[in-house]
């Protein structure tokens, strides 16, 4: 099991890690999901040895990693870039890590070659790097990754610098690859909530240096523990909408909604699904976008901006006023001081 | 319109090479002319317009009125070759370090240590002829190849610095931590992944190295008497009275030619692209 125990790292006035405790299960993939900047990649590059953190504890089934230099570390890593060997074909490029271990040239070239045909590179092996389109660099580096066999299995952010559809194919094949991984521990550091949510057997939120929640995907959906929480597993962002509990919960010009809570201030958080079109509220449409299948639509309503999301295509312009409803049952109910309040 | 840039261009062409090219069909033709076929006038055409003469050749050879350059050419090439390696090599080792890491000394971080090595190259020669010729006669190598090797790694290694921080600097250093998560530590890493890659720095490096420590008169000159001699020094001491354009002329072709030579082994390696595949 990999544990990493009160992991902190600050350079200068920036804070990377801020007491991050976590373990991973063999077998198991995990994705870390924050946005940028929010200590994903530093808690890989720390767990690979590539960052000395200013205190905590990282160790591999007892044994300490804390002070281990990376070339001692039994960990593969995939990083954003796709980063290769330029000097040497692909084949050499697959069989380094091996070669380094010390297994015989013949074997780690007939190690390399079953890794690159699992990646669909079979063809090309004795291509140079250079000679690769962007995605089929990546896929060198990931066969050389897992050519390794390590127990720790590093991937940050692995497809984000690929188009779209091609970091569809490529995760779906990754998944597969991965699934034949026994053993090994995985991480995937990831931006979009829906392919951390898709991918992972567990999944751990972070923003700003923090872990601010982790557990299962569907669970961690369904009930994030904060605002800072529902904002980084929900894309489109969760809409935060502020309200005045007396007898019910006061929306202001949004209405009013019966909720059982002690009188205070709180703050909605009500996911873009959750409004629809169509409604006695008229909001005017200050930015529209097509992604995919989808309709993302900002709203202003009542000097509020609110987002909404529609399966399906619809043409709208900037400007327009729209009658939209707010579903407030189904949103989530936070306190003052962030953390999620059951109702 | 486009016939016309076509000509333009060609024209343009032509004329630079003449102008490049000129200089050493001077040369070559002088070379095999007499005194008399020097004064004659600008000529080109053996045996038509001047009477051909090996004597600018035999002068170099221990000819009458010549000198031997079998033995300065010699000792230029083991100066230059042997100051130009260690040069590259401590040069390339120290270029490396300050790339990749971290120094301070006083007031001083990586820039400055650079800049220092380059500072050197900065003075002029004189400034430096007195402190190399009190240092080579403390260790009792004036006048000899150790000691102009010594002083030519001094000059060199600077320029072998520059190149190669610089190029390294352009190495991306994802190629370091891949090859650090792959089991190299970092000196593996230099030497089985940096090092590869930095062929084409290594080639310039090189080559100034080559071209500076061959070209150079001044140290050859201040640092040595009778015992050794290089071939700047060798060639200079070919005039006398009446310039011997025929000999200088020689001198010269055999002074080049390997510089020629070497631009001509190391153009391939000049072409961009070396790290190209590295990290996209």
């Amino acid at each position: 099991m990999l544990t990493i125990a009160d992991l902190s790292l600050t350079e200068g006035k920036v804070t990377h890690l801020s007491g991050v405790s976590a373990s991973f299960q063999p077998g198991t993939l995990t994705t870390i999901l924050g946005r940028t900047g929010a200590g994903k990649t530093s808690l890989m590059r720390a767990i690979a040895g590539l960052l000395t953190p200013d205190s905590g504890r990282i160790a591999l089934a007892g044994s300490d990693w804390t002070r281990l230099p990376p070339w001692r570390r039994p960990v593969a890593m995939v990083t954003q870039q796709f980063i290769n060997y330029p000097h040497l074909n692909v084949r050499d490029n697959v069989a380094f890590p091996l070669v380094r271990a010390g297994v015989a040239k013949p074997q780690a070239a007939a190690k390399a070659e079953a890794a690159l045909t699992r990646v669909g590179l079979a063809s090309m092996m004795d291509r140079r790097p250079s000679e690769l389109s962007g995605g089929q660099q990546q896929r060198v580096a990931i066969a050389r990754a897992l050519v390794k066999k390590a127990p720790v299995l590093l991937l940050d952010e692995p497809f984000v610098n690929l188009d779209y559809k091609l970091r569809e194919a490529f995760r779906e094949d990754l998944v597969e690859l991965l699934a034949t991984e026994t053993g090994t521990t995985v991480l995937y550091a990831s931006t979009e909530p829906r392919e951390a949510l898709q991918m992972g057997d567990q999944i751990i939120l972070m923003a700003e240096g923090r872990i601010v929640q982790a557990g299962l995907p569907r669970t961690v959906f369904a009930a994030p523990a904060s605002l800072t929480a529902a904002q980084v597993v929900n894309d489109p962002p969760i809409n935060a909408i502020p309200f005045r509990q007396t007898d019910t919960a006061d929306f202001g010009a949004l209405g009013q909604h019966p909720l059982r809570l002690p009188p205070g201030t709180y703050t909605l958080g009500l996911r873009a699904a959750d409004i629809r079109p169509g409604g006695p509220h008229q909001a005017e449409v200050t930015l529209t976008e097509v992604t995919g299948s989808e309709t993302i639509t900002h709203l202003r309503l009542s000097g509020q901006h609110l987002v909404m999301q529609e399966k399906s295509v619809v043409p709208r312009t900037l400007g327009d006023r729209l009658g939209v409803t707010l579903d407030l049952g189904a949103g989530l109910v936070f306190g003052t001081d962030g953390a999620r309040v059951e109702v | 319109m486009r016939t016309l840039y076509l000509a333009l261009k060609y024209i343009a062409i032509l004329l630079w090479s003449a102008f490049v090219i000129f200089p050493f069909l001077w040369a070559l033709t002088t070379s095999f002319k007499s005194a008399n076929g020097v004064t004659g006038g600008a000529t080109w055409i053996p045996w038509l317009q001047y009477e051909p003469s090996v004597g600018g050749w035999q002068a170099l050879f221990g000819g009458a009125g010549g000198i031997n350059v079998v033995q300065p050419f010699a000792n230029s090439l083991i100066v230059t070759l042997t100051a130009s390696a260690i040069s590259i090599t401590l040069g390339t080792l120290a270029a490396y370090a300050l790339s990749r890491f971290s120094f301070k000394f006083l007031w001083m971080r990586n820039a400055d240590i650079t800049f220092f090595f380059i500072s050197q190259r900065i003075m002029p020669p004189i400034v430096l002829a007195i402190p190399f010729f009190l240092m080579l006669r403390t260790l009792g190598l004036l006048d000899s190849l150790p000691g102009l090797i010594l002083v030519y790694v001094a000059l060199l290694m600077p320029i072998a610095v520059w190149v190669m921080v610089d190029f390294f600097n352009g190495v991306p250093r994802g190629l370091d931590e891949m090859a650090w998560m792959d089991g190299c530590d970092p000196i593996t890493t230099f030497r089985r992944v940096i090092l590869p890659n930095a062929v084409p720095g290594l080639v310039v490096a090189g080559m100034f190295c080559l071209i500076f420590g061959w070209n150079d008169f001044f140290f050859a000159f201040t640092l040595t008497f009778t015992q050794t001699q290089l071939l700047p020094v060798a060639i200079v001491s070919l005039n006398s009275s009446v310039t011997p354009w025929w000999a200088l002329s020689a001198a010269a072709l055999v002074s080049i030619a390997p510089l020629v030579v070497l631009a001509f082994l190391v153009e391939r390696f000049l072409s961009k692209g070396g790290l190209a595949g590295a990290v996209r």
